[in-house]
Formats: structure tokens, C-alpha cells, sequence
């Protein structure tokens, strides 16, 4: 076990260290950073500084040293709009995202695991039905056109929800949310529910498609005929075993709605990281592309070494004794 | 011997789509406290829907449509499901067919135990794994008190039976459904697992019905034979009268098809043709289709007749005394 978490520990890295290579390469190489840097009316004599300054005149190996070097102090330059450490901006930006993204899983898990109880259970039933017809609108229907419904209706028409920012935050921690207020509660309503609805149904289907294929089993029948209450057959013997495809959804989900809220947070004003980079990329500002994508792919792989864990916690077949 | 187990004219029927299929028509029979009944018949003869609907297990659709299953004197056909819950498990068992597919693998063995002792007893968690532990040394697996904190996966076929066998024996119940509990396993487990069943179910004064195909096991084992062929019973009666005089054809070719010592080195009879489904049985006995002795008689169904405790639903029964 210890073992294979070490192994499993050095692949993370590994994965982390080629994304970096990616990175670099993508951004530093293809390309001229120069011609962003300076003004289109600039001398050789200017060009010539600005390219000795960032080092551009150095090998290759030894300009991704220095990125290295710099990114495992957390340095990734300053970001050029906002003169300020880039990952220093990111990390600012992160926890209202976090929130988000939390308050979006945490519905879908609420919402999704529940219903997809009832209609695996219940698949005959109308509101089986109704709900799953219902799942394949949150699949369908593109993130940006519900999230303008939502505000339409509850902002606008009906009045009853704020639409736009993150409201009053409270600090805890040394980080403001705004979870910890009543009006920040009331603005992280919409933004949540609009990314929640795909996860709602994800969840949702994935619930029932296990309840369908676990029922039958055999263990099922076995637990009802040593005389368990209906109530430990589903929630113990039914619900242990569609865990695992539920909380790999569940880990990935999290990890890419960090990664990819984009679109609710510009809809919704909301001050996360995927509003900031798109306003970092319509702006070419390099060092908080670069710093948010290598804090994108530490951020999965973390979740990914999460969820092998519980997999090992949910699944005793699951072994880690020395295979990789 | 008292009659613990009674029952009368079951019907189980599964409607699809226009029909119905009677998978148990009009099944009787009795067991007296101790007994062993073995239920014999080819696979889809109804034995497991015989054995579900008496534990009221049975899948949906399909439900019992008539007859009584009097339990102890109780008609279970009329309790609720919150009565025949509280009966499952601990006057009622069941053993299932295959050991590698009956116990949840993603739960160890001590929590798969103390449930069932906690579901119907108030009994705190640490009496019923000393419950569970002694269980599981009576079915004879080493090291009991370890064994409990394993997983089904660390088991063997033969241990993971072991351990359902061990379940079910553990609220001491009246009766025990044992569905073909052996066939999944070889033949030497098979045989160290019924001679520890036979002995445990003895010592305890349980009744058990052994359902099987195989009826060189029920031989060694009941007190009493069913045979079942289509969801009738077509024949009833003492082991040695069943395996020595045979009435009804089907169950003759059940007892040719079975390799013995006496009749080593001469052919092992088939019996010819395949089982009919249930949707077009023919009129009558519904063996006819196969039976050499048939004819025009046959084309109305036969009633259960017989003399003593030896009943068969044939009209030309077989006088041949076989064995
Ligand atoms: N869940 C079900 N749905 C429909 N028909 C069933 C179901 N279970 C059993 N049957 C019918 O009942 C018949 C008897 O099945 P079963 O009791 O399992 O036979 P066996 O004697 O092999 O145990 C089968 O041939 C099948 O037609
Ligand atoms: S009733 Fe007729 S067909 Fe059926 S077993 Fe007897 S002789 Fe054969
Ligand atoms: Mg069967």
C-alpha cells in the first residue's frame, strides 16, 4: 500500500513535469513573446534588451531550467496587466471558485444521488420518469443559454435572487467567502444551480443505471433473505456498491468545474479564476496562462490521487500491493 | 413428528406479455420438524421459484396466484412484508446456488453477519460477532475471530458457501431452502459440505428442503423426495420407495441417467428430448412428449395418486423396481 502510493505519488509528478514541458513549449517557443512585450515601433537596440531581460537569448534547456526553477518557488512572473505575481493573483481569485464549484457538487451529489435512488428503484413511477426526461435537458441544454434563463426569471422577472458578483464575504481563515453571509449565500444560488444542472443529471443517471444493474444481484437477494430492513439492503448493501463510478464522477466533476466555470462565472459577474483567465487570454497576458494552466493540471492530478485512495476504501478488491 | 412446513395446491405464476408462465402449478407438500425433503427436476422445472416463493422472494412480476404455505401453522401467502421479514432469516433461511455471487463484495464477512443477528435480535454488536465467530468454526473455517475481518474475495468458492451456510444457521432457525447449494463447488467440497450441513441441521432439529438436479445427492441425504417436472409435482414419496420403485416414467429416467455401483459398465440411459418451455406445454402430463409409455390416456392430466406416503401423477405408472 505504502508502496504503491510512493509509485502512484512519482507518477503524479512526472505527469505534473511533462505538463510543464507542454506549457513551456506552447507558450515560450511557438510563437514570439517579444513581439507582445514591446511596441510595434521599437528599435533592435530596445528589442535586443527586452530579449537579454527575459533571458530569450539563452539555450532552450537552460530558459525551461529557469521556468522550473521559478515555478517551484511559485514564480511565474508577474502578470503583465496587473504588475503583480501571477500565481499570487490566481490563489486570490481561487477561493471564490472553490465555493462555486463546491456548492455545484454538493448539489449534485443532494439532489443527483437521491433521485437516481428513486428512479433505479422506482423506474415505473412517474416521477422516475419525469426526472429522467428532465436529466436529459440538464444534458442538452448549453450552459450559457440556462444560466441567462435563470437570471431572466429569478433575477429580473420574479425579483427574488441576486445575479451578479459574490455579494457580502465574510473573511475566515484569512480568505473571504461568501457562504458565510446570508447575501452571499443568496448570490451563490443561481451560479451554482446553473452548473449543477449537468451534474445533477450526471449523478442522477449514473445512480440509477447502478441501481438497475445491482438489484438483481444475487448479495441483494441473499441481504433480503437474511430478513434486513429494506432501508439496510439499499443504503448499505445497494448504494456501497455504485460508489466507485460515482465518486470518480464526482472527483472529476470537482476538478473540472474548477478548471472550466468560465462561461457561469462571466454570465454571473462571478469573480473566480475562469472569469480571470479569459480576461488573461483576450489580454496575452503569458505569466497567469501559464501559472493557471500548471495549477489546472496540479489541482487533477490531486484529484485523481484522491480518488484512487477511495477507491481503495470503497472496494476492498481494489489491492495496491506492489502492481502500479 | 410435528408438521412444520405445509404446504397446499401453491401456484407461481410470471405474467409475460399476453401469457402467464406457471412456473409452480399446484405444488403440496409437507415437512415435519427435522425433515429433510429433497426437491428434485431438471434446470426450469421450478424448484427455485418453489424455494423464493416460500421465503417470499419471489421476483416481480411473478407472485403467488394460489394455495397456502402454512408455516408453523401460519399461511405465509397472507403476512405482510414487514411480517415476512422478520420470519427471513431467522425461522426461515436460504442458502443460494452459487457462493461466488451470494455474499456482497464490497462488505466484510463480520458486518454480512452481525447484521443478520441484529435484524432480529436485541442483542449488542460484540455478542452477535462472538455469535458470528462461533458460526463460522461450526462450519468448520480455521481461525474464525481473523476470518471475520476478511473480505468474500479472500475466500474460496468452497469457504464462501461455508460462510452461507454459516449465516443461515445463525438465528438457530426452523427451516432451512438450500437451492442447489453444492453445484457451483467439486465434488469433494460437495461432499464435505453436505455431510456438514446433514450433521449440523441434525444437531439442531432443522428442517430442510435441498432442492438439486442431482439425485444420487438427495439419495444420501432426505428423508423424503419431490420431483418436480414442469412446475407439477409428479412424484412424492420415502427416498428408498422414490429410488427403488419408481412410478412415474420421468423420475425412472431421472434414477436410469444417474451412474450407480450396481449397474456399472452398462450404458447410462438419457432421457430422450429437452424440456419443454412452459408457454406450450402439451395437454395432460407434460412429460409426454418424452415418455416412451405414453398414449392417448395421457392426453388428460394425470391426478397426484397413490397408496401410503408414495404419490405419482402418472397413468400408466412403471412397475419396474429399479436399483
Ligand atoms: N424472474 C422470472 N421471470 C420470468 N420467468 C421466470 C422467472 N424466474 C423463473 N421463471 C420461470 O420459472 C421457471 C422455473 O424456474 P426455476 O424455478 O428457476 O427453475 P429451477 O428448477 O431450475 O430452479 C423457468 O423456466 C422460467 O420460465
Ligand atoms: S402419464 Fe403417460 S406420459 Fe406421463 S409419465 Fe405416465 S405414461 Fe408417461
Ligand atoms: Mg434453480
Amino acid at each position: 500500500m505504502i508502496g504503491w502510493f510512493v509509485r502512484r505519488l512519482l507518477q503524479s509528478v512526472f505527469v505534473i513535469v511533462a505538463m510543464t514541458v507542454i506549457v513551456f513549449v506552447g507558450v515560450n517557443v511557438i510563437g514570439d513573446p517579444v513581439a507582445i512585450l514591446i511596441a510595434p515601433d521599437a528599435d533592435q537596440a530596445e528589442r535586443l534588451q527586452v530579449v537579454q531581460s527575459l533571458g530569450l537569448d539563452r539555450p532552450l534547456w537552460e530558459q525551461y531550467g529557469r521556468f522550473l526553477y521559478g515555478a517551484l518557488q511559485g514564480d511565474f512572473g508577474k502578470s503583465f496587466v496587473f504588475g503583480q505575481p501571477a500565481l499570487q493573483i490566481i490563489l486570490e481569485r481561487m477561493p471564490a471558485t472553490l465555493e462555486l464549484a463546491f456548492c455545484a457538487v454538493f448539489l449534485a451529489v443532494v439532489i443527483g444521488i437521491p433521485l437516481g435512488l428513486y428512479a433505479g428503484l422506482r423506474p415505473r413511477s412517474i416521477l422516475a420518469k419525469t426526472v429522467m426526461a428532465g436529466s436529459i435537458f440538464g444534458f442538452s441544454l448549453p450552459s450559457f443559454w440556462v444560466g441567462l434563463l435563470l437570471i431572466m426569471v429569478f433575477g429580473v422577472q420574479l425579483g427574488w435572487l441576486p445575479s451578479s458578483g459574490r455579494g457580502m464575504t465574510r473573511e475566515f481563515l484569512g480568505i473571504h467567502w461568501s457562504f458565510l453571509t446570508l447575501d452571499g449565500l443568496t448570490h451563490l444560488i443561481l451560479p451554482a444551480c446553473n452548473l449543477a444542472l449537468f451534474k445533477v443529471s450526471l449523478v442522477m443517471r449514473l445512480v440509477r443505471a447502478g441501481v438497475r444493474e445491482v438489484l438483481p444481484q444475487e448479495y441483494v437477494k441473499f441481504a433480503r433473505a437474511k430478513g434486513l430492513t429494506e432501508r439496510r439492503v439499499i443504503f448499505v448493501h445497494v448504494l456501497k456498491n455504485i460508489m466507485i463510478p460515482v465518486v470518480t464522477v464526482i472527483g472529476l466533476e470537482f476538478g473540472s468545474t474548477i478548471a472550466f466555470s468560465v462561461v457561469t462565472e462571466s454570465i454571473f459577474a462571478w469573480p473566480g479564476m475562469g472569469k480571470l483567465i479569459i480576461d488573461s487570454i483576450n489580454l496575452l497576458d503569458r505569466p497567469m496562462i501559464v501559472a493557471y494552466l500548471i495549477l489546472i493540471v496540479f489541482l487533477f492530478v490531486t484529484i485523481n490521487l484522491v480518488v484512487d485512495l477511495l477507491y481503495t476504501v470503497l472496494d476492498p478488491r481494489v489491492q495496491h500491493n506492489g502492481e502500479g | 413428528m410435528s408438521v412444520l412446513l405445509d404446504v397446499r395446491g401453491l401456484k407461481t405464476t410470471f405474467p409475460v406479455g399476453a401469457g402467464q408462465i406457471k412456473a409452480v402449478n399446484d405444488v403440496s407438500f409437507t415437512l415435519g420438524r427435522g425433515e429433510v425433503l429433497g426437491l428434485v427436476g431438471e434446470s426450469g422445472s421450478g424448484k427455485s421459484v418453489t424455494g423464493f416463493s416460500i421465503m417470499g422472494l419471489l421476483e416481480p412480476p411473478g407472485r403467488i396466484t394460489g394455495g397456502q404455505i402454512l408455516f408453523d401453522g401460519t399461511d405465509l401467502t397472507k403476512l405482510g412484508q414487514e411480517e415476512m421479514r422478520r420470519l427471513r432469516g431467522r425461522r426461515i433461511a436460504m442458502i443460494f446456488q452459487d457462493p461466488m455471487m451470494t455474499l456482497n463484495p464490497v462488505l466484510r464477512i463480520d458486518t454480512q453477519m452481525i447484521e443478520a443477528v441484529t435484524a432480529h435480535r436485541p442483542v449488542s454488536k460484540a455478542e452477535a460477532r462472538a455469535l458470528a465467530r462461533d458460526a463460522l468454526g461450526q462450519v468448520g473455517i480455521p481461525s474464525p475471530e481473523e476470518r471475520l475481518n476478511a473480505y468474500p474475495h479472500q475466500f474460496s468458492g468452497g469457504m464462501r458457501q461455508r460462510v452461507a451456510i454459516a449465516i443461515a444457521l445463525l438465528n438457530k432457525p426452523d427451516l432451512i431452502v438450500a437451492d442447489e447449494p453444492t453445484t457451483a463447488l467439486d465434488v469433494t467440497i460437495q461432499a464435505q459440505i453436505l455431510a456438514e450441513v446433514q450433521k449440523l441441521t441434525a444437531e439442531q432439529g432443522t428442517a430442510l428442503i435441498w432442492i438439486t438436479h442431482d439425485l444420487s445427492v438427495v439419495s444420501r441425504l432426505a428423508d423424503r423426495i419431490a420431483v418436480m417436472y414442469a412446475g407439477r409435482i409428479v412424484e412424492y414419496g420415502d427416498v428408498a420407495e422414490v429410488i427403488g420403485k419408481p412410478h412415474h416414467h420421468y423420475t425412472a429416467g431421472l434414477i436410469g441417467s444417474v451412474p450407480s455401483r450396481n449397474r456399472r459398465g452398462s450404458r447410462l440411459a438419457q432421457i430422450p428430448g429437452m424440456t419443454p418451455s412452459l408457454l406450450t406445454l402439451p395437454d395432460g402430463c407434460a412429460f409426454r412428449t418424452r415418455c416412451a409409455r405414453a398414449d392417448g390416456d395421457c392426453a388428460v392430466m394425470p391426478e397426484l395418486t397413490g397408496q401410503g406416503a408414495h404419490w405419482h401423477r402418472c397413468v400408466h405408472p412403471n412397475t419396474q423396481v429399479l436399483a
